[in-house]
């Protein structure tokens, strides 16, 4: 602190007046992010690098190597357990999106509806949020490992009698519940914003020319949120394409590889020596990525005009 | 709109809005609705009273596997045992010690690296090095994995510090995005007056931006911790000693293990679920408001 406090003001504060883009710039400013930016630079864009330079060899992770082109690649596009995970991560992304905001919009209408204990109601819905995934989903597995075969029995329900968690059919669907359970609530907070910006008088303008609630929420909400939609299935699809936390805890990518992700199944090469194939796939799940944020952007642009 | 106006011969007598309602009177309220979603609470209430009731379980009662019977008689023997078998003090000082450095990091590290872009804004370096960060928020951990759990074990950074040095480099670009763009919107002559009093750009920080920065590096921070808390994959990939591991990770144990000790397993979820829950609790202002400001900026 004492070093550049000393010299820095006589230099700096014309600058700081009028910056001209000419005079060299400030020491303390190049001290901010100068350091930030080589430790970025060696843990994000190094890897990045490297993940794609190792995809074009045969490196198992250690020792010799040599370019193999572009074998990796086509490789990975006839393995069937890499395109199952690619086809599983895309599809499950898909349903949990549709399920999240469906919930997420419904509640964010009642919440910001005439109701009582408001403020309470908001902060229980917000809490999956901040509970960490691999633990929720280890007291979920519970749930249905056990709790829900039992109820399925008394009930004489049979379809459920077994853990869902062990059949290849339905297991997908408890990732999709436990994902959407934790994603809810960010959503319903974008959702209730955008909402809460809704001017009260269209409402009333409306209600004047007797439209009732259903028709005013076609007519008004519906459109008005379109936006908002448009965000919240971007922000929640990117999410989920990275889903691996919520698997571990409750199949591990069972039974079988029924439920592995995309992510399980990149992380799976560093334990079979599969390592420069795996970063293939990593490289094309970046391209996937990378395609979906274009995309984002070209929507979010269009908002802005 | 012929539909419509049949329909208002039913409605003129109601009171329109949900939001007109409110001025009109306070005790207007949509029972019906409130019952709804009070029922639906228990989606999120459910899971978390079992978590509680088994952990409170006697060993006996536990091991039958039923989730809504109250634990008869309380017992906190699933805390003790867990506590030993997750050797709950380490693991618990290790993901606070992630944690912080993750939480410092947002905090510090981002709002250094945003003051000094908006001050340089002009300077294509500075514009450079903005894009630079930003374009991590593509690169998810599965994309970089393989290649960092390299690099840090070459560097021996395949430790908690590692995990936690990522964890800030992961949010940076977020952070550095939410941060500018409040900077943004700073008026520009707080800076200039502290530059006319001779403030080096050092103590300009410190004094003036940083101090307006706070509402949202707060922010920052809260989703820090959280998200650094809560992380399973991260920790579990990069940290190469077992001993060394987080609590989300270490509880992991009881599923290969000691499978029907419900009591125990429990207990040590309730203890890793807690502290994330208690921040929560006290930062909610925070937490709910980040959410909006950071869906608009993204």
């Amino acid at each position: 602190m004492s070093l550049t406090s000393s010299e820095a003001p006589a230099r700096t504060a014309p600058a700081g007046l009028r910056p001209t883009p000419k005079r060299r710039p400030d020491k303390t400013h190049l001290f901010f992010l100068l350091p930030t930016l080589a430790a970025f630079t060696l843990c994000i864009a190094l890897p990045a690098v490297m993940g794609i330079f190792y995809s074009f060899t045969n490196s198992v992770g250690y020792g010799e190597w040599d370019f193999v082109g572009l074998a990796n690649y086509e490789l990975l596009f006839t393995d069937p357990a890499i395109m199952a995970s690619f086809w599983f991560t895309l599809w499950f992304s898909a349903v949990t999106v549709i399920a999240t905001n469906i919930v997420a919009f419904l509640l964010a209408v009642g919440l910001t509806a005439q109701i009582r204990a408001r403020v309470p109601m908001r902060a229980i819905f917000v809490i999956p949020m901040v509970v960490s995934p691999i633990i929720i989903a280890f007291v979920f597995q519970f749930l249905f490992a056990r709790t829900l075969p039992t109820a399925a029995r008394a009930v004489g329900f049979g379809p459920l009698e077994d853990s869902i968690l062990a059949n290849p059919n339905l297991a997908w669907a408890s990732i999709v519940i436990v994902t959407a359970w934790q994603a809810v609530p960010g959503a319903m907070l974008i959702y209730i914003a955008g909402l809460l910006a809704i001017p009260g008088d269209l409402y009333e303008a409306s209600a004047l020319d007797g439209a009732g609630p259903w028709k005013q929420m076609q007519m008004i909400t519906i459109p008005l949120m379109a936006s908002y939609i448009v965000i919240n299935v971007i922000l929640t699809f990117k999410n989920f394409l990275n889903a691996y936390d919520i698997i571990v805890g409750l199949t591990d990518g069972g039974p079988g590889t029924s439920t592995r992700s995309v992510a399980m199944t990149i992380f799976s090469g560093f334990e079979t020596g599969d390592y420069a194939y795996q970063m293939a796939t990593a490289t094309i799940f970046f391209l996937i990525t990378l395609a979906i944020a274009v995309v984002q952007m070209r929507l979010m642009r269009r908002k802005d005009q | 709109m012929s539909s419509s106006s049949i329909d208002s011969i039913g409605t003129t007598r109601r009171i329109p809005t949900n939001r007109s309602k409110a001025r009109l009177g306070k005790d207007k309220y949509n029972l019906p609705l409130t019952i709804v979603l009070a029922v639906c609470t228990l989606a999120v209430l459910v899971p978390l009273f079992v978590t509680v009731s088994m952990a409170f379980k006697t060993g006996a009662q536990a091991v039958e596997g039923k989730a809504f019977s109250l634990p008869q008689p309380l017992s906190i023997e699933g805390f003790v045992e867990a506590w030993k078998m997750t050797d709950f003090p380490v693991s618990f000082g290790l993901s606070v010690f992630v944690s912080a450095i993750a939480v410092a990091g947002a905090v510090l590290i981002s709002s250094m690296a945003a003051y000094a872009i908006h001050a340089n804004w002009g300077r294509k370096f500075f514009k450079f090095a903005f894009f630079y960060i930003l374009a991590a928020m593509f690169l998810p951990f599965p994309v970089l994995a393989l290649s960092q759990i390299k690099l840090s074990g070459l560097v021996g950074l395949d430790t908690p510090l590692g995990v936690g040095i990522l964890h800030i480099m992961f949010m940076l670009g977020f952070n550095v995005l939410l941060l500018t763009t409040f900077l943004r919107g700073m008026p520009h002559e707080l800076e200039e007056a502290a530059r006319i009093d001779g403030a080096s750009t050092w103590q300009t920080f410190w004094r003036v931006i940083f101090p307006v920065l706070s509402p949202m590096a707060a922010t920052v921070g809260i989703f820090a911790f959280l998200f650094s808390w809560n992380d399973f994959m991260m920790p579990s990939m990069i940290i190469s000693d077992p001993a060394l591991q987080t609590l989300p990770v270490v509880n992991q144990l009881f599923q290969s293990q000691f499978s029907s000790n419900y009591h125990i397993s429990f207990a040590s979820y309730l203890m890793a679920m807690a502290p994330a829950i208690i921040v929560f609790v006290f930062t909610q202002r925070w937490v709910l408001s980040g959410v909006t400001q950071g869906a608009v900026k993204s």
